[in-house]
This record gives structure tokens, sequence and C-alpha cells, in this order.
């Protein structure tokens, strides 16, 4: 396999073409006619000029060099990469949903309507809220749009409130949303058992406090066992509790965030409900929202009248998050999934996905530390600080010698109060045989000599990059 | 139906190796009360025939837009060669993760440097990012790198800016941070403001949501006498094979949606939005961004780069909170442009315009409908009608046609007027049908409303 593929804009040739668009059969004009000198373009875009085939073989061979579920086991924590069945692309693809301009009369788009208004009751139903909106693009998309109606929602009961508390294991977008919101953002440490440390949140929580953003079971894997203490604690505080839905995976039919006392939820469609991750997107973050909370959705949202579905603004709404109604192609796939498996079904999804987590925890605790012990949910977190203090190898080493052996690498470096993390994420849809071989890899470099593991990888298009280099002077486009 | 592997003789292995009776003792740790006890009330699971029967029956209550369609307004359907959707549809690029390991990451990591290049070559910009949600949502990180950049609180966003723009806008600074204020429209383009030196950035649109093309450089030349930013969107970047490249007339920051330039109409999404910017701009930039580099034997690889800037590095201090982009729906972009060329681009700029001035002439025609604008245009422009637009699409609908978009619920002062779009994908007969059918409408309302 080739290993090198020059860019587009060097296998570029002036003068080759490759598909060329239909031409109109109404008159032609020429924009010098049309448009002011002023805003005439002056020279053509620099864009490659290739053949179709040119361009088949370039991205043919690119993706060669990538890894992906299809061809790799991704045991990424929190990052859930399960199988992305290929019957939800097929939905995609129909011409009913493809083909359809998102500002048709509503009269002629009711299908489009209706599978997202039963997309919003099966969410609604899997995470106990009362209503949900599906226009946030991604998590941290839908984390946003919770925080902008925690806020509007303080200031119509005329409250004052700018604090934003998260434990120091939330994901990164945690914080970062609340202070794209406007929120002074606290950091909650966790305890011992890796939960949200008590002492520190009620120390914290007063008058302030507009939210409290946790993801349960948390970064570690484990199942926040003081979550109805907590409920209580931010609610008696007037405050409100926000679920993180990246780990719902391990929930599913099992236990509802409503029901553990949350007031509002995002989950991540291209997560727990199999859409492809693309290699970084389209995803899909919708949030659900309970009680007077439910008038703050984003708006317009799918509501339906008798045999009809139409769009509506909620009362209070905070306005838009993004144009049109949402990654709708994306909603499709989702809505596809849910309908392939069910209540059942989706039980049976979290059952084996903690099953298959607690299996690889246990077969491999042995030979890296496991920082908190004890029955994990569909992930687990080990840490590769014992081969650094006695051999000087990283967790960035264990991930780059994993790649060799075949394996995509767990999340590293996160959560940030595990030194030298291994995030690490079966899904339900890996095979025993896939999760033996990635466990013996795991143990096998775990004793291999350092410099082998400093070197890796070596089976790779590339070794390891200079970063430094790459931020120090930044080469962001071909040069013309 | 499920695609779960487990067999029950790898269940029981495993349950053995945990040292646990059954997978119901793994949820031991969960309190019993919050335990759901019950089923989910969700439509029962489908086998993968009957699911496909069922999304056929619901695709097919949906009218697609056909060559008929003459709705544009931020979303727009030109061709989109075969292999795009070829290419995307790949394992490697469809199921692959965010290229954080690089190593495995090589195609995806390319192809987004690509993705940036041409976005650089298309808007006349320094540096472009990895995409962001959409148009509307890459408008309102422009203003907020225009906030940040100038530490001035207040925006004037031309109202040729498109609404769903506008509202995204509003939302995200009504949290406090920063006051929109609108610049007006005179004779559909935007009037040159006054810009103080409270002002971060001038926000307008080219061609605008009511398809007028803008006064570029004077507009950005008010901004940037006063020291505020100069953003400037393109909702469809078809056109910037004839419209001259922002950077070429003094913007600052370019974004808008690429959705026109290889994805399907999908409802509205996922589309995909870009970011562009001046070289001094970089480090303000949201998103991922790739960086070429080497590794230790010297080979060309590319890598995420700058990621001091990100959420999972910086947490509350990042300069956006942004994750998840819209990766695949770049891919196509790119696929797309290096398809087309600049050639092929051009072609489509001149198929759109051309058709929609032919349409602009044929409807004008039409006994009772008129032309609002006279400004240049590209392949949009507002029709005046005489019965209320929305009755209009309705009957157009019923005949297979998408009339356009009815402007009364943005521009009250436009009630009675449709936006009306245009690309080379409509033919003469396909404007020839529409302005027949126009006027049958209007005659059957003459008749029933004496």
């Amino acid at each position: 396999m080739k290993t090198f593929e020059p860019t587009l804009f060097e296998k570029s040739r002036p003068g080759r073409q490759g598909t060329m668009p239909p031409e109109t059969d109404c008159p032609a004009v020429q924009p010098e006619e049309l448009l002011p000198a002023g805003m005439l373009r002056k020279a053509p875009p620099a864009l490659p000029e290739l053949s179709e085939l040119d361009v088949l073989r370039h991205f043919t061979r690119l993706s060669q060099l990538n890894f992906s579920v299809d061809t790799h086991f991704y045991p990424l924590g929190s990052c859930t990469m399960k199988y992305n069945p290929r019957v939800n692309e097929k939905a995609a693809t129909l011409p009913g949903f493809a083909a359809i301009h998102p500002l048709q009369p509503e009269s002629t788009v009711q299908g489009a309507l209706a599978l997202m208004s039963s997309l919003q009751d099966c969410l609604a139903e899997i995470t106990g809220m009362d209503a949900i909106t599906l226009q946030p693009s991604a998590g941290a998309h839908g984390e946003i749009t919770a925080l902008f109606m925690i806020s509007r929602y303080f200031r119509d009961k005329g409250e004052k409130r700018t604090r934003v508390l998260v434990p120091d294991s939330s994901h990164g977008t945690n914080p970062a949303s609340a202070a794209l919101a406007g929120f002074e953002v606290v950091t909650i440490p966790s305890n011992a058992e890796g939960g949200v440390d008590l002492e520190a949140l009620r120390a914290n929580l007063d008058a302030n406090v507009a939210c409290l953003m946790l993801t349960n079971p948390s970064t570690l894997g484990l199942f926040e066992t003081g979550i109805e203490e907590i409920a209580s604690l931010v609610h008696e505080a007037g405050g409100l509790l926000y679920y993180d839905g990246a780990n719902m995976n391990a929930l599913m039919g099992l236990v509802r965030p409503g029901d553990m006392g949350f007031d509002l939820v995002h989950l991540n469609l291209h997560k727990t409900f199999s859409t492809p991750h693309g290699g970084g997107g389209p995803g899909s973050g919708p949030v659900g929202a309970r009680g007077e909370l439910v008038h703050y959705l984003p708006g317009p949202r799918v509501v339906q009248d008798g045999q009809t579905f139409r769009t509506e603004v909620p009362g209070h709404s905070i306005g838009r998050v993004r144009t049109f109604w949402g990654n709708f192609l994306v909603l499709v796939r989702a809505y596809a999934y849910i309908r392939t498996h069910g209540s059942q079904g989706l039980q049976d999804v979290s059952r084996a996905a903690v099953l298959a987590a607690n299996y690889m925890r246990v077969r491999l605790q042995g030979h890296f530390d496991l920082p908190y012990q004890g029955t994990c949910m569909h992930e687990f977190v080990l840490s590769a600080r014992n081969l650094k203090t006695a051999r000087g190898v990283r967790a960035t080493d264990v991930a780059k010698r994993l790649l060799d052996f075949g394996f995509h690498s767990p999340t590293i470096y996160f959560p940030l109060i595990v030194e030298e993390a291994l995030m690490i994420e079966p899904t339900e849809t890996e095979s025993l045989e896939t999760m033996d071989a990635f466990i013996e890899a795991m143990r096998t470099l775990a004793e291999e000599d350092p410099q082998t593991l400093h070197d890796a990888p070596q089976t790779r298009p590339v070794g390891r990059l200079d970063e430094t280099q790459a931020a120090r002077k930044p080469v962001l486009a071909w040069p013309e | 139906m499920s695609y779960l592997p487990h067999t029950q003789a790898d269940r029981e292995h495993m349950l053995e190796v945990v040292g646990v009776p059954s997978v119901e003792d793994l949820f031991a740790s969960i309190p019993p009360a919050l335990r759901l006890g019950r089923d989910l009330c969700l439509p029962e699971a489908l086998t993968e025939h009957d699911l496909l029967e069922h999304l056929g029956q619901m695709a097919s209550r949906n009218q697609e837009a056909t060559r008929s369609s003459f709705l544009g307004a931020g979303a727009y359907q030109h061709f989109v060669p075969t292999l795009v959707e070829t290419v995307t549809s790949r394992s490697e690029f469809l199921t692959a993760y965010t290229p954080y390991q690089a190593e495995a990451s090589q195609g995806t990591l390319q192809a987004i440097f690509e993705f940036q290049t041409m976005i650089c070559r298309l808007t006349g910009m320094d540096v472009a990012n990895a995409s962001v949600y959409d148009g509307g949502t890459a408008a309102t990180d422009a203003v907020l790198m225009a906030l940040a950049q100038t530490r001035r609180p207040k925006v004037l966003v031309s109202r040729g800016v498109h609404p769903h723009t506008r509202g995204i806008l509003a939302t995200y600074l009504a949290a406090g941070g920063g006051v929109v204020e609108e610049i007006p429209l005179r004779d559909g383009r935007t009037e040159i403001p006054q810009v103080g030196s409270d002002v971060a950035a001038v926000v307008i649109q080219v061609p605008n949501f009511l398809g007028q093309v803008e006064d570029g450089p004077a507009l950005c030349q008010a901004a940037r006498q006063a020291g505020a930013l100069a953003i400037v969107a393109v909702n469809d970047p078809v056109s910037l094979a004839v419209l001259e490249a922002p950077g070429a007339y003094g913007a600052d920051l370019v974004c808008g949606e690429a959705q026109p330039v290889g994805l399907p109409l999908s409802f509205g999404g996922p589309y995909v939005g870009f970011l562009a910017a001046r070289k001094d701009l970089l480090r303000r930039m949201p998103g991922r961004l790739v960086g070429l580099t080497a590794d230790g034997q010297g080979r060309r690889g590319f890598c995420l780069t700058l990621q001091a800037r990100e959420q999972h590095i910086r947490r509350e201090k990042a300069s956006s909170n942004i994750c998840s982009n819209q990766g695949l729906c770049a891919l196509a972009v790119t696929v797309h442009l290096a398809l087309l060329g600049p050639e092929g681009l051009r072609r489509a700029a001149l198929g759109s315009m051309s058709s929609a001035a032919y349409a602009a002439g044929r409807l004008a025609q039409v006994p009772g409908f008129s032309l609002v604008f006279s400004g240049p245009g590209f392949h949009e422009f507002v029709l005046r009608c005489p019965v209320p637009p929305e009755q209009l699409l309705q009957g157009l609908a019923e005949r297979g046609i998408l009339g356009g978009y009815a402007l009364g619920r943005d521009y009250p002062e436009l009630a009675d007027s449709l936006l009306v779009c245009c690309t080379e994908l409509n033919r003469r007969q396909d404007v020839e049908g529409l302005a027949l059918e126009l006027e049958a409408l209007v005659q059957a309302s003459v008749e029933v409303t004496p």
C-alpha cells in the first residue's frame, strides 16, 4: 500500500477537468454585464484541476491511511465507537429525506416532520424529560443551548445566578460551554471514590449557583451513587441539574436522567445512537428539558396536531441555535437505530456494554494501575503511572504502540484527575475475540522494552509527528 | 434485532471472569429507587426489512425538490457529482473518529488540510478552520472572535444577513456577550453605516438574503476605517467563481455555508459552516485546525495543531466550546470542489446567473408580478406578487412546484413578495412552467374573489 499521497494541489495540471455541471438552456449572461466592476472576480479561485479518476484514487488512497470502526477496534472512552449500522446509512440516502428543502411548505414534508416528532418522543421517554429539541448539532452545541436556557430561565425569575459548577472529572466542553454562556465556572473536586465530593459541593452551593453539570456514569466510568443527595442539594439551593449524556450508553432503558433528578439533558446521537463519527462530525446533540424549562427550548420544534405535524416556537424560547431544523439526516439514522432496537433491544445494548467493560477491566487490572477499584459501568480508566515510574513509558507510548498491534488507542490523558490516564470503552458491539486480542496486546506491550514503545508506531504511514513545529510555524494551507 | 455479537457462552465466560452471577449484579451500585423497572414506551422493534419499508413510507410523504424547485433562501440545489457520495460513504472516512491519533488518521487530516486550503483560495483569506456546524454558527463564531479581538461591545449586522443567522447571533449574544444593532437596507442593499468607536464588527452577506450583491469594498472600508472588523458571510460558495474574493476587498473574517458545493438539501442538515480569517486572527479561531509537519524521519505528515486554543486543553479558558464539527461534510465539499475545479465551478455560477436572469425577466412579464429591486444580483431575486405569496406557494406545491420563499415572516415590508432562486439545474421549460402556473393561480384567485 502506498503510504504517501501528494496533495490535490501538487497533482493538479492546468486544463485538466473532472466532472462538469450541466449547462442551462437559458440565454447566457456574462458576469461583466450584471455585476459592478468592484465586485467582479479578477482571477478564478485556484482550485485544483484533476480528472475524475485522479480524484477517486486520491481519496481512496487517503482513506487507506485511516483507522476506522469498520477496519479497527476503537476502545475510546467516552466516545462510544460502536458499530454504525449500514441500514441507517441507506435510510439517510432515501431521496424523500435527502432531497427535500428545509423551507418547503409544511404540507409537503409531513414525513420528515413525523419522523422528527417521533424521535422527540422516543428521546423524551429514554431520558425521562418532558420535551426535546433536535436543533443542536453536537454535544457541545447541546450544552451551550441548555446553558442559554438556564440563563434565560433565571433572568425571567428575577434571580441573578452567575455560577456553574463542574466536577474536575468533567468533559472540557462543560466548562468551555459555561464560560461561553457568560457564567463563572467553579470546579468541584472528586472524592477518593471518584464521585462528587459532597462537602465541596455543599460549600459551593448558594444563591449564585445556576447549575451543576454532571456526567453519570462519570468519566471514570463510575455510577454517581450519591446522585439523589446531589440532586436534593442542588435543588434546595435553587439551582438546576444538567446531564451530560456522553455516557448514556450505560443506562438506556435501565435508569433515566429525569428519574435521577436532572432538569436538562443532552444526548450525543453520534455516540449512544450509533450515527457515524465521520472523522469528526457531523454529530447531533438533542437537548431535553423538564417542567417550566420546556418553554425555553430553542425553536422552532415539531409538534403534532391530530394527524398533521407543524412547527412552533416555544413561549419563552431562547430562539435559534442553528439554521433550519438540525442535522436531519443524522436524526434519520438515530431514529432508525431506535426503531431497530425497541425498549428491550436498548436495554440489551446497555447491559452488554457494561458487561464488556467489566470483563476488560478485570483482565487488565493486574497489568496496569486501576486507580478507582470496583465495578465499572460502560467504561473504566487505567493509569500508566506504574510503567512511567518503573520504565519511563507513558500513556502516549501505550497509545502509539497499540497502533502497531492494529488497535486504535484508548482515550488518553483524560479525565484530568487520573495521571497517565487510559480510558477504555469497548462498547457492546465488539466480540469476545476482539476484546481478548486487545487485552493480549496491552499485556504484551506492558512487558516490552521501553525503546520499542518510545519508537512506536513503526507500521503506520508516518511515525510520531513534530507537533511543536506544527504549532510554532503553522502551515495550515498549501501555498499558492 | 440487535448488533450484539456475544453468544450465551460468551456472556457466561465474561460473567465468570468478572466474578458475578448475573449482569444485573453489575448495576448493584445504582440505588434501586432510581431503576426504571419497566419497559420504555417505545414503538416495537423492527427487522431490517420492515424498517426500510417503514422509513420508505415516511420518505414518500415528502415531496422532493426537483428541477421545478425555485427555493433557495440559504439552502441551494446545485449539481453534485456521483463521486462525492462514493468517497464519503467509504468506511475509512465515514466511521473514523476525530483525528487525535495522527498516525492512524492521515487520510482524514490531509483531506481537512485540503479543505482548509480550498476555503482560503475561494475566500482570499490566509487561514481557515476544519469546519463549524453551519453557516449561521460560523457567522456567530466570527462575531465572537471580533468581540474578543477588539474588546468593543457592539456589532452592526446588516438586515440583508440571513434571518436564521441573525437569530442565532441574537441567541448567543443575549447572555451578555455583546449588543447587536441592525444596519437597514435601501433598495435591497445595505446602507453604508456610520461606524462608531464602540463597534467590534460590521457583518454583511454577499449576495445578501434578498439576492442582491452588496458593495463589499465600501462596506468593508467603513468598518476598517473605524477600527472594526469586516465580516463577510457567503451562503453560496458557487458565487465566488464570479464574485470577488472577500479577502481582496477588505474582509477580516469570511464565514459561510458550504452546503451548495457538495451536499444534498437534506431538509437543512447536516450542512457545513466554514470560517476563514486573516493571519493575525489565527489564535482566536474556534475549532480544529490541521497543520503540515514531519515525523522523526522527515516524512511529511499532518496533525491537529494549535490545540492550546481548544476546550479539551483549556477548559473554561478555551476560545470556543466546539468539539465535534462537520468533518464528513467538509470532506464532501473537498471532493466536490476537486471534481469541478475552477472551470466547473464557473459553469455552475454562470448557469445559475443565466437561469436567474432569464427567470426574473420572464416572471416579471406575468401580469401583476414585478421585480422589487433593480440592483446587481447573482441567482436570487425578489418578486412582488398580486396575491399573498403563501397562497401561491401552496397552490404551486400542489402542482409539484416549489415556487420560492415567502418573505413576510422575516421582512414584513416585503409581505407581498417571494424570494425566487435559480441554479444551473433549472431549465427554460421549468421557468416557463412556473410562469404559467403563477398566471393561472392569480387568475383563479381573481375569479373566486370578485
